[in-house]
């Protein structure tokens, strides 16, 4: 018989199992995992919340989906996922912009990355975390990585069906049900009575100042060579 | 060509009339390409194989599938497959013996590529000497690359494992590759029952977008092959990676199981489940065993059978389930080395109990008769051989 609740914060050791080679399943429909058992998203909701609401350096991760998906939907996204970073308090936010491996150092305070995303984590003292807009796939070798090495408590809040590796996992999750998260997550704040005056979190400290009226092809960074700029152009127009 | 219109796979696969054909294996393997929606086929026909590809190319003459062209060879097929899927194109080909391990090397990394396709196996020798008899060692060499591998047993499970095995590819829970094998020969160029949805449906398209990975990694040019390379790293970190990048191709492979229930029916079909002797095959040899089965039950002896469906994922649970009672386990196959009996060894506790055998190979059949030679070994009834001179 299956350990209850097999998928606890780490750090689980050198190479621990995946959730899924422990028999996790990945929720159906209208349900949620958490610890790796399939439950009530109401149930996981408030689980998630109070991890959020007493964990030290509470982290959300937008990934891909949300920082660059140029439609509708990934902006209405993007907006609530900004609404539920302004109740969780001192949130900050972190993105996970590409999924390149970043040699020969990654800057811990700018970003997160796939390939090491425990580096972030342990730089950052971050103890609970949420993934939202990351693929899948990214998400679950993430997910494994950190539930490896750190002790952090992973909330995955996946538009898609979900992830056996973290902590709590909503599935289906778009800009509506990142609001109904939203909402259980205050009113349990009222609960633990916790005062909190919604602000949004701290401007990312790495990046710099952006200057939206002149773009130069250093602002493209490694990707800067595609642009073939002759010495000192400043490109005056961009999409 | 009649107008097709798409419908949603659970009534094409699960719901929609189906009307009686007889056919080959290749005409089922056409038939679900016609039904797929497919955007690309990549051949390389290796001669002689079967007409499986040839039909295929008939189906984008008849404006079935969208594009179709023969590759330089197999190596150049599998690795156009792969680019052609992560540009977003829903892929078949099909191969076979020597061709298939020709192209291993492509086919061996799509798993870790997250490529959802169909490879169709028509399985025949792969040793020399050179033989274009069916023989089914090639499937050892997939077991272990993280594909979903389908065994069919006839022309039926042909159509109906080729059809889903798109639909299963693409879930994103899963996106790796599906391989449908079936005997060469014995189920690619005899015909059998087979029952088709109408031929004006087809599948919705592909959707790149709905995917855990994003649809297409080339955004520096020249295209870049592999997803985020990590591997020309030594360090600690590099391990990991491709550590984890491992474990996520065979959970995705671990969570096709569901899909395939849902589909399928099953991991495993079992006949019989309260057997004292079970017989446990795939593809060819469970029909033989399916016809060992009803003869023993007519001798009055109380014998199951347990058809593997998937090789991978590996129906771990529920052959312990089935099999915990058994008193023997007799794996017909048609290759050498036993792989099957290897893998259902490995499954059970009890592996001792697991008859090797009886095994044919190089083109041979597999008579009814060895398979009950083995049922009343197990039974300890000895019966006379007789002699006919």
């Amino acid at each position: 018989m299956a350990e209850r609740n097999p998928i606890q914060p780490g750090p689980e050791g050198y190479i621990p199992n995946p959730a899924s080679f422990q028999g996790c399943d990945l929720p159906p429909p209208g349900k949620a995992l958490l610890y790796g058992e399939i439950v009530d998203e109401e149930t996981a909701m408030r689980e998630a919340a109070k991890a959020l609401l007493t964990r030290k350096n509470p982290t959300i991760f937008p990934g891909p989906l949300v920082l660059w998906g140029w439609n509708a939907d990934a902006m209405e996204k993007a907006k609530a996922v900004l609404e539920l970073a302004m109740e969780i308090p001192n949130c900050r936010i972190i993105p996970m912009p590409d999924y390149r491996p970043k040699y020969p150092k990654i800057d811990p305070e700018a970003e997160i990355n796939p390939n090491h995303p425990n580096l972030t984590i342990l730089h950052n003292r971050i103890e609970v975390c949420i993934f939202v807009g990351v693929h899948c796939h990214y998400a679950n070798l993430s997910l494994r990585m950190i539930r490896a090495g750190t002790n952090c408590y992973t909330i995955a809040l996946c538009g898609e069906m979900g992830h056996e590796d973290a902590m709590v996992s909503l599935r289906d999750v778009h800009a509506d049900e990142i609001r109904r998260f939203r909402d259980v997550l205050v009113e349990v704040r009222k609960e633990m009575g916790i005062e909190w005056e919604p602000k949004l979190p701290p401007e990312n400290p790495s990046l710099p100042k952006e200057e939206w009226v002149k773009v130069s092809p250093l602002d493209f960074g490694e990707y800067a060579y595609l642009l073939i700029p002759r010495r000192g152009e400043i490109v005056e127009e961009s999409e | 060509m009649p107008e097709q219109r798409v419908v949603e796979p659970e009534y094409l696969i699960l719901e929609a009339p189906r009307e009686r054909k007889f056919i080959t294996g290749s005409q089922a393997f056409a038939e679900a390409v016609k039904r797929a929606n497919v955007d690309v086929a990549i051949a390389y026909p290796i001669t002689p194989q079967s007409e499986t590809m040839h039909l295929v190319g008939d189906l984008y003459a008849q404006g079935y599938v969208k594009d179709y062209y023969r590759a330089e060879e197999e190596y150049g097929a599998m690795s156009a497959i792969a680019g052609a899927v992560r540009g977003g194109a829903r892929a078949f080909t099909a191969t076979s013996g020597p061709g298939l391990l020709r192209g291993l090397e492509a086919i061996a990394s799509w798993p870790g590529h997250r490529i959802p396709a169909v490879l169709g196996i028509m399985t025949r020798v792969v040793n020399a000497p050179l033989s274009i008899q069916p023989d089914n060692v090639e499937i050892a060499y997939l077991l272990n690359a993280g594909l979903i591998v389908l065994h069919a047993e006839n022309q039926q499970d042909v159509f109906d494992f080729t059809l889903a095995g798109f639909v299963i590819s693409e879930k994103v829970d899963v996106y790796l590759p599906v391989v449908v094998a079936t005997e060469g020969f014995f189920v690619t160029h005899a015909k059998g029952y087979v029952d088709l949805p109408p031929e004006d449906m087809k599948l919705p398209p592909r959707d790149p977008y709905k995917a855990p990975v994003p649809p297409t990694d080339c955004e520096i040019p020249p295209a870049r092959i592999q997803r985020d390379a990590p591997v020309q790293k030594s360090n600690f970190m590099s391990y990991l990676i491709h550590a984890v990048w491992q474990q996520e191709v065979w959970s995705a492979n671990r969570r096709a199981a569901k899909w395939i229930k849902h589909y399928l029916g099953g991991l495993i079909e079992v006949v019989n489940p309260d057997a004292e002797v079970f017989i446990v095959a795939s593809g060819c040899a469970a029909a033989q065993g399916r016809e060992a089965q009803r003869y023993a039950t007519m001798e009055g002896l109380n014998v199951g059978l347990v058809k593997i469906k998937s090789l991978r994922p590996f129906p771990t649970n529920e052959l312990r389930e089935v099999l915990k009672n058994a008193k023997a386990v007799i794996v017909p196959e048609h290759n050498i080395v036993g792989w099957l009996a290897k893998e259902v060894k490995a499954a059970i506790p009890n592996s001792g109990i697991v008859v090797d055998g009886p095994r044919v190979y190089g083109g041979m059949t597999l008579p009814v008769e060895l398979i009950m030679d083995e049922i009343y070994k197990a039974f300890g009834i000895k019966k006379e051989k007789k002699t006919v001179v």
